[in-house]
C-alpha cells in the first residue's frame, strides 16, 4: 500500500527553525508543513498589510524559507504552510525572490487566497459564538474576518504541480490533509478517510507537542533531549493508516502517552471535531507503541462536513496596561501585599479608568488564585497589576504608577517592568460556505 | 491520600474563553477510578473562582482518558484576558493537585 511521510516543521509562528531543517535533511519526507498562524495573527497581519501592501505575511517567513528551501529542493520535498497570513500572494512572491537568491530555479509557488471574507461579513449580520452580540455589535472595531478554509484549494495547488503552497487562514489539520488528498486522490466526501486524515493532521499540527514538548514533568514524565527536540513525522497510508515518529537521534519521545495528550489538545467533544472538510470523530481512536519512537494511531472516523465555515473575526478591544515589581527575602510576601495595596489606592486616587483589573502576587496567586496556593513563605514574590482601558494613554498610567513603587513603596522593590499594548481580540461566526471563494495563483522562481 | 498526579497526566488546550483539560491514566487499570472520582462537579469545585461556566466531561475508554471542557474559564478569552497565563496552559497542573483515594493495596503505577 502506498505511504507518504509528512513532516511538521513548526507548531506556531515563533517556533524553532532547525528541527524543520533536520526533517528536510534526514526525515525522508515528501511533504513539510508549517503551521504558523495563531488565532489573532491574521488580524495583526491585516494591519501590517494596510500600512504596506507588500507586507502582511509571517515575519519569520524569510528566515524559515532560507533555512529549509535548499534541503527541500534537493530532496524534492513539497512545502505547505499558512505563513501567508493576511497576504498569501505577497508571501508567495517573497518566497520566489528568496528561492531565486538561493540559486533555486523552476520552483512553482502557489498562493491560496479567498479566506478573507470581511466583505461578506459586512453584508451578513451573524451571531458571535464566544461573546454576546452579533457582528453589528462590533461595528467599525472589526479589523479582519477570515474563513478557516479546508484542504481542497491546497490539494488542487499541489495537483497543479506546486512545490510550495502558501495559504492564509486555513484549518490547521487541513494543511496536512491536503498532501494526503493530493497523494492518494481521496474523494472529498469519503468522511471516514477524511476523518482519519484529520486525526493525523491534528496530531502533527503542534509539532513538538507530540514529540515530548509541553509534556515533561520531572519524576513523573521524564523526557530526554528537550533542547534539541525532534519534530514529528506522520507516515500515512492510502487507507488512512497512521504511524507517528520522528528523526532517529533527535531529542524527545514519541510514545503512547505523548500521542494521547496531543489527541485531546484543544478538543471539546471528541466525537465531533468540527473541520471545514469533515466532522472528525476521535472517540474510538487507539494508540499502540510499535517500536522506539513509533506509535500506530488507528480508529479515526468522520461524518459529513458542516454547511458553514468557521470565521475568525479580529476586532479592536481596547488596551491593557501592566506593571510589575519584585520583592525578596524575609517578609517578601508582606511587602508585596503592601505594594499591591498602595498601588490599588494610588490608581484610585489618581483616577485611572479601567473596566477590569488584576492585582496578582506572582509566586502566590497569579495563576490560580489564592485558594490553590500551598502556602508557606515564598522567598520571592512579584507584584503584578493589569487593567483594561479605553485609551493607550490610560493604559500607560498603570505601569507608570506601579513603577513609582521604587521610591514610594515598600523596602527593597526591584526589577520594575511596565507595558501598554493595544488588544486585537478574536471572536468567531459561522458563515455559509458558499460565501467564501478560494482561489489559487501561481508564481515561479 | 494520593494526588491525581500520581496516577494520571494532563494537558490543557484553549479556544476562546473555553479551556479543555485532558486527564489520562498512566495505567489503564486506573481508568474506572478516574471516572468515579474525577467528576465534573469536583472539577468545577476545584476551579472555583477560575471557571465560571459549565464543566462537561467526555469519556475515552480506548485511551483511558477523560476530557473536561470548562466554559468561561479564560478571563473572557485568550486574546483579551488580563491574566498572566492567558491561555490557561497551567490549569492542567492545578487539576493534577486534586486528591484521589486509592484502594489500600494499591500499586500507584507511575510510568
Amino acid at each position: 500500500m502506498r505511504t507518504i511521510r509528512i513532516g511538521s516543521g513548526a507548531g506556531y509562528s515563533g517556533d524553532r527553525i532547525e528541527p524543520a531543517v533536520e526533517l528536510a535533511e534526514k526525515g525522508d519526507i515528501q511533504y513539510l508543513v508549517f503551521e504558523c498562524l495563531g488565532e489573532r495573527t491574521v488580524a495583526l497581519a491585516q494591519r501590517a498589510r494596510l500600512k504596506n501592501p507588500d507586507d502582511g505575511f509571517d515575519p519569520l517567513l524569510e528566515a524559515r524559507m532560507r533555512a529549509v528551501l535548499p534541503p527541500c529542493a534537493k530532496n524534492g520535498i513539497k512545502i505547505v504552510t499558512n505563513m501567508g497570513a493576511a497576504n498569501p500572494w505577497a508571501a508567495a512572491r517573497k518566497t520566489a525572490q528568496i528561492a531565486a537568491s538561493l540559486g533555486l530555479s523552476r520552483l512553482k509557488i502557489a498562493a491560496v487566497m479567498g479566506d478573507d471574507v470581511l466583505e461578506a461579513c459586512k453584508q451578513h449580520d451573524l451571531p458571535l459564538l464566544e461573546i454576546d452580540g452579533t457582528l453589528k455589535t462590533l461595528g467599525n472595531r472589526i479589523v479582519s474576518a477570515n474563513a478557516y478554509l479546508g484542504a481542497e484549494p491546497m490539494a488542487a495547488a499541489l495537483k497543479a504541480g506546486a512545490d510550495i503552497v502558501i495559504t492564509g487562514r486555513a484549518s490547521d489539520p487541513a494543511l496536512f490533509l491536503a498532501p494526503m488528498v493530493d497523494a492518494f486522490g481521496w474523494p472529498m466526501d469519503d468522511w471516514d478517510l477524511l476523518g482519519r486524515g484529520t486525526v493525523a493532521g491534528h496530531l502533527l499540527e503542534c509539532a513538538g507537542q507530540i514529540t515530548g514538548g509541553y509534556f515533561a514533568d520531572p519524576g513523573f514524565k521524564d523526557v530526554v533531549g528537550l533542547a534539541r527536540l525532534g519534530f514529528p513525522i506522520g507516515e500515512v497510508s492510502e487507507d488512512g493508516g497512521l504511524v507517528i515518529t520522528k528523526v532517529a537521534g533527535s531529542g524527545g519521545e514519541v510514545s503512547a502517552r505523548t500521542c494521547k495528550e496531543q489527541l485531546l489538545y484543544e478538543v471539546h467533544d471528541p466525537a465531533r471535531y468540527m473541520q471545514p472538510d469533515v466532522v472528525a470523530d476521535f472517540s474510538q481512536v487507539t494508540v499502540e507503541e510499535i517500536g522506539p519512537d513509533r506509535v500506530r494511531v488507528s480508529g479515526g472516523r468522520g461524518t459529513q462536513r458542516p454547511d458553514t465555515l468557521k470565521i475568525s473575526v479580529g476586532y479592536v478591544d481596547g488596551y491593557i496596561g501592566e506593571g510589575q515589581m519584585s520583592y525578596a527575602g524575609p517578609g517578601a510576601e508582606a511587602r508585596a501585599r503592601l505594594a499591591l495595596e498602595i498601588a490599588r489606592e494610588r490608581l484610585k486616587l489618581t483616577k485611572v479608568e479601567a473596566s477590569e483589573w488584576r492585582f496578582d502576587l506572582i509566586g502566590i496567586d497569579a495563576l490560580h488564585g489564592e485558594r490553590r496556593s500551598h502556602g508557606g513563605a515564598p522567598y520571592e514574590v512579584r507584584v503584578r497589576v493589569a487593567g483594561r482601558t479605553d485609551t493607550l494613554a490610560e493604559a500607560v498610567r498603570i505601569g507608570d504608577e506601579v513603577e513609582t513603587l521604587y521610591t514610594n513603596g515598600p523596602a527593597g522593590g526591584g526589577g520594575a517592568f511596565k507595558s501598554a499594548r493595544d488588544i486585537v481580540a478574536v471572536a468567531s461566526v459561522l458563515l455559509p460556505r458558499d460565501l467564501a471563494a478560494p482561489q489559487v495563483r501561481f508564481v515561479e522562481a | 491520600m494520593a494526588k491525581l498526579r500520581d496516577i494520571a497526566h494532563s494537558r490543557t488546550g484553549d479556544k476562546g474563553n473555553i479551556s479543555n483539560i485532558s486527564v489520562i491514566a498512566f495505567d489503564a487499570r486506573h481508568y474506572p477510578l478516574l471516572c468515579e472520582q474525577v467528576t465534573p462537579a469536583r472539577v468545577k469545585a476545584h476551579f472555583d473562582g477560575i471557571v465560571f461556566g459549565e464543566v462537561v466531561r467526555y469519556e475515552l475508554p480506548n485511551i483511558a482518558a477523560l476530557n473536561f471542557v470548562l466554559d468561561q474559564a479564560l478571563g473572557g478569552g485568550v486574546t483579551r484576558s488580563l491574566a498572566l497565563d492567558a491561555h490557561g496552559k497551567s490549569l492542567s497542573s492545578a487539576l493534577l493537585d486534586l486528591e484521589i483515594e486509592l484502594p489500600p493495596d494499591h500499586d500507584r503505577g507511575v510510568a
